[in-house]
């Protein structure tokens, strides 16, 4: 049925839909309509979960590892400050091969103090073992909550998902929000392969010598290693099931382009217009919309750019020191062992702290891109007050 | 496409406003985006909302700066700010106030309209007396003067998602849509 929803309660009603049995979460800006929601769900026998109001965001994570290795479903949610107090148990919840599901709103990091879009709090996490995906729009946050559990339980490794604070998260658009029985005949109810049990008590998180550490980090690599092909396969299945399928990345005009434009999240949304508008005045411009970051689609991305002329990547996030995160990922697969691409590639960095993407600045970033036939600086910095 | 400048002051329903007209619009088939200031909002601060309305899907995640047309829930806020930045020409600003359009001389420019939604609203107990809750009759006159949208759609949208005494609500909007002063 199709509504009219806002960002995070699309997240909402995807966590529902996906029959999510333990909900653990502490409240920060932009993300907090995302738990109120479920906690009037839950009080209301709408939902049949539990709903732990917790004192951190350190133990929600806790919590949602306790019950999830406890064989539950568990799920939280964060932003931020609240990710960034997160870290310890990010890593403790991968490596206890936990299929939880976090949803991030994307929120830069203070000081200064700023509560506006960014992606660095989200890829600071890059590390932790957790698969991360990026929504363009809010059908697509609905969507890929409910497939975030599939493809986690599958791997038995943990997933984030990632929205544009206020772009998405307190913007209202129209989602269609499948029937009950369609998610129901998609998602199984999770089944672990161990949990806590006391009739059949094991030791969990116990201490493990450079004898066998060593071998669980390959097992883990592993498992991200097989990532792309579940996503993708989880993608197609939604689609048949529901009618929208989605992959680890999505080409747009691609195949012929002089140019290509990489984005995640909203930048996407916006870049899509752009390409539309460029593509009628007959100038070749393409744009790869890169959804699953963590495993970076390595072999994908290859695969679509190792011809293209000219990359333009576009980043709201910088990882100090060194450039945009998706820049760098991106450079890095683009030099493998079956060849290096001789792309140009550019790196733009915009709308850091929510600072204000319009269309002419996606254009600006085309037009130097056309223009230059290589980058004048390692780092292109758009709208920047000097 | 359509966009929409929605101002007010912090607690008088702005952002519901622009969520109820994107309902009216998406009941009438066509696509919609709706969105607060991105930002802290303090009770009695000036704050917009935005709606954007288009017969495809919108992709554009921007800020509105030059909206087609401008609603005012609080005619204090006419003299506070600039409610006409970025107006489109031939576009409308509809105001909340006791007088005529003709006397807001500043704004000669463009196309005026008045509607008394505080009055209606406080006539339907919508908020308190010094306080009325004036969103849904302003989206009735609306709907009246731009014929954009039909007052059903809109009197639908309020009837299902406005929380608290929606029958009142429905008869303010009725009532701005037929009072709306042009």
């Amino acid at each position: 049925m199709k509504k009219v929803l806002m960002g995070n309660h699309a997240v909402s009603y995807g966590a529902r839909l996906a029959r999510v049995e333990v909900i653990a979460a502490y409240p920060i800006t932009p993300q907090t309509q995302i738990v109120e929601e479920l906690s009037e769900l839950c009080a209301n026998g709408e939902l049949d979960a539990k709903f732990i109001k917790v004192e951190s965001e350190h133990s929600a994570m806790a919590s949602c590892m306790g019950s999830s290795a406890a064989g539950a479903r568990a799920f939280t949610a964060t932003s931020s400050q609240g990710l960034a107090l997160m870290h310890e148990l990010l890593h403790f919840a991968s490596g206890s091969r936990l299929p939880i599901v976090l949803a991030n709103v994307n929120r830069a990091m203070g000081p200064g103090w700023n509560i506006w879009t960014e992606q660095t709090d989200s890829l600071a996490q890059r590390d932790t073992g957790w698969l991360q995906f990026y929504c363009e729009n809010n059908q697509e946050v609905l969507d890929t909550v409910i497939q975030s559990f599939k493809i986690a339980e599958q791997l038995a490794l943990p997933v984030m998902m990632v929205l544009d604070a206020f772009i998405l998260s307190h913007t209202y658009e129209i989602v269609d929000v499948p029937e009950r029985e369609l998610i129901d005949k998609f998602l199984p109810p999770y089944m672990p392969e161990f949990k806590m049990d006391v009739d059949d008590p094991h030791a969990f998180g116990a201490l493990v010598t450079p004898d066998n550490y060593y071998e669980i980090r390959y097992k883990m690599q592993k498992s991200m290693e097989k990532a792309p092909q579940i996503v993708t396969q989880t993608g197609v299945e939604y689609g048949e099931i529901v009618g929208r399928s989605y992959d680890v990345l999505e080409t747009y005009f691609c195949d012929d382009a002089e140019l290509v434009l990489v984005a995640a999240g909203t930048l996407v949304s916006n870049s899509r217009a752009v390409v539309q508008e460029y593509r009628s005045k007959g100038i070749k411009l393409g744009l790869l919309k890169i959804r699953m970051f963590r495993p970076f689609p390595t072999e994908q991305v290859r695969k679509i750019l190792l011809h293209i002329p000219k990359i333009a990547v576009i980043d709201r996030n910088i990882s100090f020191g060194a450039s945009g995160i998706f820049f760098q990922e991106l450079k890095a697969a683009l030099y493998g062992r079956d060849g290096v691409s001789e792309a140009r590639i550019f790196g733009f960095i915009i709308g850091l702290g929510g600072r204000d993407v319009r269309l002419q600045d996606i254009a600006e970033i085309v037009d130097y891109a056309l223009e230059e036939e290589k980058p004048k600086e390692d780092i292109i910095w758009m709208g920047l007050k000097r | 496409m359509i966009e929409i400048r929605i101002h007010g002051r912090g607690g008088q329903g702005a952002v519901i406003a622009s969520k109820l007209l994107a309902m009216a619009f998406f009941k009438e088939g066509k696509f919609v985006q709706s969105f607060p200031t991105f930002g802290v909002e303090r009770r009695g601060a000036p704050v917009a909302a935005f709606v954007r309305i288009d017969d495809k899907q919108i992709l554009v995640r921007s800020q509105i700066y030059e909206p087609d047309h401008i609603i005012v829930l609080d005619p204090t806020l006419i003299d506070a700010v600039d409610v006409t930045q970025g107006l489109k020409p031939g576009g409308w600003i509809l105001i909340n106030s006791t007088q005529k359009p003709e006397e807001f001389g500043n704004l000669k420019k463009f196309k005026v309209s008045v509607v008394d939604a505080s009055d209606i609203a406080a006539r339907h107990r919508l908020g308190s007396k010094s306080h009325p809750i004036v969103n849904t009759a302003i989206l009735g006159a609306f709907a009246k003067i731009t014929g954009l949208v039909k007052i059903d759609s809109v009197l639908a949208a309020v009837g299902e998602e406005v929380p608290v005494h929606p029958e009142e609500n429905m008869k303010a909007s009725k009532e701005a849509y037929e009072s709306v002063v042009v």
